[in-house]
């Protein structure tokens, strides 16, 4: 077995999972919160891509340091891909709270269809490419075969996001209601809690971290459409359950398995066969482990 | 000086089930109330009406925080609302935090009560670091109170008992309220427990000045605790006064042992 390649898969699983990661934090958290499969939320991911196109774009002709226009269209990425996030939950979700949940459940698969073709309309079917902004870095020349800089790029900026994260959920005040409200909801109010705040405040941070994994896996295909929302929603989603839907650290292992699981099954199998690996995967560890590697196993109140 | 609390004709309607129905009911400041009844009565329904759980479908629950000697509306306000207002309550089963520490079940309390936001947690400015800092001393000092300090960073699930039944009162309490609601806080807790209990509460009313309106369903804690009572049953008052008179009062005898036969 030849070992460079076996890394470069390697490191191309731990790409794609940490992109999976990015999304499937906001499946695993919405849904930790207010038990809705919000299958909008990869649209919010491409929608993140097309944002810092579109400024990028606009941003080229100013002369700036690609560097720099990279970093402005990222940020704008982000807070618009927040705003789409709010908005949806205001819109498709929230007059829904108390409806069943099938009800907000169709209405996330209705808010994903209508931003799709909102955006094909927009933007056509065509692939756009999205242009390289981010100058090779030169310490990573010895290793170029196996690693290039968005690669390295993309694993540093889900290691900060994922860092940062853990520490707003496990220490500030907002991670603290976050975390009461995702265990009781009735409870939290009569501690004070503004639920209705907390849940805008989940769907702003999922959509910020879906956005910049949008923007990341941009720059590293280098090329776009409004359909690459959908096939990435799904599988972090498949990741999220693989990983016990609800919990955090579940959602990020279950990423890295299927990245990895994905990444070793076309490299060593066949690329043809890329989508296969992630939901056969799937279905054997819902088999033997119905909630999920992380998850807990669901207790019927009597 | 108006009652802290004060409903006048509660009604609440489940369907065709009128669990609550025209219920009067008034607590004045530094008072410990209990509010009693056999099962299904519709005590713990009261509660949630009061605690905006539940909308009732009629009547007013007004409220005068001592503090600021205003009168005011609340029902159809919003649980978190209520609170912030300055009432907390418990449930009659546990419902704790229960994957989160013992302090920061307490720390949870303080919620409507801090004041930095998104920003200043990501920007540690010296205002937010102070107020988590006094935060967590607030905490730890409510803990103390309820001598739950040896368990500050144990999980709540993971304690005993009676040690998580007293973490609901002090989560509560971290809340500030004038007016504690404490439904049957002495279920499943052994004689010994209640005893202590007792003096907790007592405690909590004399050196804290929460007012104190509780349910509950053990009759000597009922009778050694409170000043006044109100009895209710099928969701109607039934009899209301000091605990003498509610001992001897037939109707109450009659709604917790059934009517006696006259052959």
């Amino acid at each position: 077995m030849n070992s460079t390649y076996f890394i470069e898969l390697f490191l191309g699983g731990l790409t794609r999972g940490s992109i999976y990661a990015l999304i499937a934090l906001g499946y695993t958290m919405v849904y930790g919160i207010i038990q809705l499969i919000n299958f909008a939320h990869g649209e919010i991911y491409m929608i993140g891509a097309f944002t810092a196109l579109i400024v990028s774009g606009a941003l080229a002709f100013t002369g700036l340091d690609p560097v720099l226009i990279f970093l402005i269209a990222a940020v704008v990425a982000v807070v618009w891909s927040a705003s789409y996030g709010i908005t949806m939950e205001k819109i498709a979700y929230k007059p829904l709270r108390k409806a069943p949940r099938l009800s907000a459940l169709i209405s996330a698969i209705g808010m994903s269809m209508f931003l799709q073709n909102y955006v094909l309309l927009a933007q056509t079917s065509d692939f756009q490419p999205f242009p390289e902004l981010i100058p090779d870095l030169a310490f990573l020349d010895p290793v170029s075969n196996i690693m290039n800089t968005t690669q390295f790029i993309i694993l540093v900026t889900t290691a900060v996001v994922m860092i940062l994260f853990t520490l707003l959920i496990r220490y500030t005040r907002i991670g603290k209601a976050m975390r009461a409200t995702a265990q009781d909801k009735i409870m939290a109010q009569l501690v004070g809690i503004n639920v209705n705040r907390v849940i805008m405040f989940t769907f702003l941070i999922g959509s910020s971290t879906a956005a910049i994994g949008g923007v990341l896996i941009s720059s590293h295909v280098g090329q776009i459409n409004f359909y690459i929302g959908f096939i990435a929603g799904i599988k972090a989603f498949v990741a999220a359950v693989l990983g016990g839907i609800g919990s955090i650290p579940g959602a990020v292992l279950g990423s890295f398995v299927l990245g990895l699981t994905e990444s070793f099954g076309t490299g060593y199998i066949s690329s043809d066969y890329e989508d296969v690996f992630a939901f056969a995967f799937l279905i054997i560890i819902l088999i033997f482990r119905p909630s999920g590697l992380l998850g807990k196993p669901t207790k019927k109140k009597v | 000086m108006a009652p802290i609390l004060d409903v006048k004709k509660l009604r609440m309607d489940f369907g065709g089930l009128r669990a609550v129905n025209d219920v009067d009911l008034y607590i004045n400041e530094g008072e410990i109330v209990a509010l009693i009844g056999p099962n299904g009565a519709g005590k713990t329904t009261f509660f949630n009406c009061i605690t905006g759980v539940t909308k009732p479908t009629a009547g007013d629950v007004m409220i005068t925080p001592p503090s600021s000697g205003k009168t005011e509306r609340i029902n159809g306000l919003k649980p978190n609302t209520i609170t912030e207002r300055g009432l907390a309550r418990t449930f009659q089963n546990i419902r704790l935090f229960q994957n989160m520490t013992v302090l920061e079940n307490v720390m949870i309390g303080r919620h409507p009560r801090m004041k930095a936001g998104v920003l200043g947690a990501i920007l540690r400015d010296p205002r937010t670091k102070a107020e988590e800092k006094q935060v967590i001393e607030d905490s730890y000092e409510i803990l103390k109170k309820l001598n739950l300090e040896m368990f500050v960073n144990e999980l709540a699930k993971n304690l005993p008992y009676g040690a998580q039944r007293r973490l609901e009162i002090a989560r509560a309490m971290a809340t500030e309220p004038f007016l504690l609601l404490l439904d049957e806080p002495a279920a499943g807790m052994n004689p010994q427990e209640t005893r202590e209990l007792d003096d907790t509460i007592v405690r909590i009313r004399d050196t804290e000045g929460i007012t104190i309106l509780l349910i509950e369903h053990d009759m000597s804690l009922v009778m050694s605790l409170s000043e006044r009572i109100y009895v209710v049953d099928y969701g109607k008052l039934i009899a209301t006064g000091v605990p003498e008179d509610i001992k001897s009062n037939p109707e109450v005898i009659k709604a917790y042992l059934g009517e006696e036969i006259n052959a």
